[in-house]
């Protein structure tokens, strides 16, 4: 299980939060003239990378507050947290750990984030 | 049971991914399309997947006709698959069970039934007495959410997961497939809006076609040949009790508390789990959702109440944004995918293997899959069935 540090409530439990999938995705704006194909890929595609992924949460049981995560997905290790009116960390501030697309981590599937 | 090959240097068709949808795909290209160089590559063991961790549930009580015609066409193939490939897939068609805890439950299992029946399915309703003769351990009304009725296949029931991707790769290996295990396609490699072939860890192999079914790793895969796909990887659990004498001899659903059990042939309750609410590829999957699970089945079955749990794991499901998979094409000439199976893929193995085998060969869907494509998701003829999905997502 996963704890999540609300940047307003502090470290609770992630039953205690909602996800909101991936994280600044921008709602185009020239949406009128935008053809079917390019709705299409901004109503249902997200990324769904296996490692670094930005994502949103709302603590729905807390504070009610939205916020950003940056959370390594093959490990569920969350590498940062911030607000919404803050910039988002650069991706080569993280170290991916994985060797290959579909490796797994050294110590088994997930088990990384327990161990340490 | 089967040859474990090196890779030659060239296939006409590589299937990545050794599950039952995999193998399943490479026996009927073998045996339906006359493709006889084809390589199987899996990453584990065959059936490492999710092909060995899901609850082994078969049935088609689905909604709309395009996954009506899909999901029957495999349970068709079910229902004679021990004798075709000579091999005991312990199909047990004990009927499957989806209760109805409320008034608009059982509105949308009634217009569910009727649409089912229209399609040739043999769903019926059950009144709460007759789900009582036929599982007496059930609590139908002493419980937050009362037991209000049932929707009720006949046809449906359980199998044994290894044995359809055993099945599948004993035949195929006859006919010259090379099952290739403890190997991983690390990226799709392409040229010109074509496949070349595939890098693994035993080194590049050539393909002229390529079909992916790799569940949850599906996406990651797409992107290295560039192509993107509408999926999110999430963990789906199930657990499995101690053994116990036989208690119930049929599959039983819950969405509405969203729990589900069956019991194996060794006596061992069988209990599926949601998906957690998050993107994630390890396979162990958060313990609240076991626990709203457990909840529920206890508050069902108040006889398991004191029962022990034997085993826990998760699997990573991908899930598409209207809760049918993809059989389709894609932008890449010679790439194909089987994918987006979310919660519910094994009841699909022989029916989806066949229909992509159909796929890959023609290099155009089999009218059965045509509408499983990804242009709907531009289009927008989606396949929303998330109300026959039994897990929420």
């Amino acid at each position: 299980m996963i704890l999540i540090n609300c940047p307003y409530c502090g470290e609770r439990d992630q039953s205690e939060f909602s996800n909101g999938g991936e994280a600044h995705v921008a709602r185009p704006e020239n949406s009128e003239n935008l053809n079917d194909k390019d709705w299409g890929r901004y109503v249902f595609y997200r990324d769904n990378p296996k490692g670094i992924f930005y994502e949103r949460w709302v603590h729905t049981h807390g504070c009610r507050k939205w916020f950003n995560a940056v959370r390594n997905t093959s490990t569920d290790e969350i590498l940062k947290i911030y607000k919404l009116n803050e910039n988002p960390p650069s991706k080569e501030s993280f170290t991916n750990t994985l060797k290959t697309p579909s490796g797994e981590p050294k110590v088994g599937s997930g088990n990384f984030t327990v161990k340490k | 049971m089967w040859k474990s090959p090196e890779p030659k240097k060239t296939y006409d068709v590589i299937v990545v991914g050794g599950g039952g949808h995999g193998l399943g795909t490479a026996y009927y290209l073998a045996k339906e399309h006359g493709i006889k160089n084809i390589a199987v590559i899996e990453k584990g063991w065959l059936g490492s997947g999710n092909t060995g961790r899901n609850t082994t549930i078969i049935r088609s009580n689905y909604l709309w006709n395009e996954s009506a015609f899909l999901y029957d066409h495999s349970v068709k193939l079910w229902e004679n698959l021990s004798q075709e490939l000579n091999y005991n897939m312990m199909f047990s068609q004990r009927g499957v069970m989806n209760l109805a805890h409320n008034e608009h439950d059982i509105k949308e299992m009634k217009r569910r039934i009727s649409a089912n029946r229209l399609n040739g399915l043999d769903t019926q309703w059950l009144e709460t007495k007759e789900i009582k003769r036929l599982v007496p351990i059930m609590n139908t009304d002493n419980l937050r959410y009362p037991v209000l009725g049932a929707a009720y296949q006949p046809r449906g029931g359980v199998a044994r997961h290894d044995a359809i991707a055993w099945g599948f790769a004993m035949r195929a290996d006859e006919m010259g497939v090379d099952i290739i295990q403890n190997c991983e396609v690390q990226s799709i490699k392409t040229k010109n809006g074509k496949v070349e072939g595939v890098k693994t860890s035993k080194g590049f192999i050539n393909a002229k076609k390529i079909a992916v079914v790799a569940s949850g790793h599906t996406s990651v895969l797409a992107k290295t040949a560039g192509v993107r796909l509408p999926l999110q990887s999430r963990p789906l659990q199930a657990l499995v009790s101690e053994p116990i004498k036989p208690v119930i001899n049929t599959v039983v659903m819950s969405n509405a508390v969203h729990a589900y059990v069956s019991q194996s042939d060794k006596g061992e309750l069988v209990i599926g789990a949601g998906t957690d609410g998050y993107n994630s590829f390890t396979q162990r999957g958060g313990y609240d959702v076991i626990e709203e699970t457990v909840r529920a089945i206890v508050e069902l079955y108040p006889i398991f109440g004191k029962m022990k749990m034997l085993r826990q794991w998760g699997g990573i499901v991908d899930i598409c944004p209207d809760a049918s998979p993809i059989i389709s094409k894609c932008e890449v000439k010679g790439l194909y995918f089987n994918c987006g199976w979310g919660t519910g893929g094994f009841k699909a193995t022989p029916g989806s293997a066949n229909v992509f085998a159909h796929t890959v060969a023609k290099d155009e869907p089999h009218k059965i899959n045509a509408a499983f494509n990804l242009e709907r998701f531009s289009d927008g003829r989606l396949i929303d069935e998330h109300g026959a999905a039994a897990v929420a997502h």
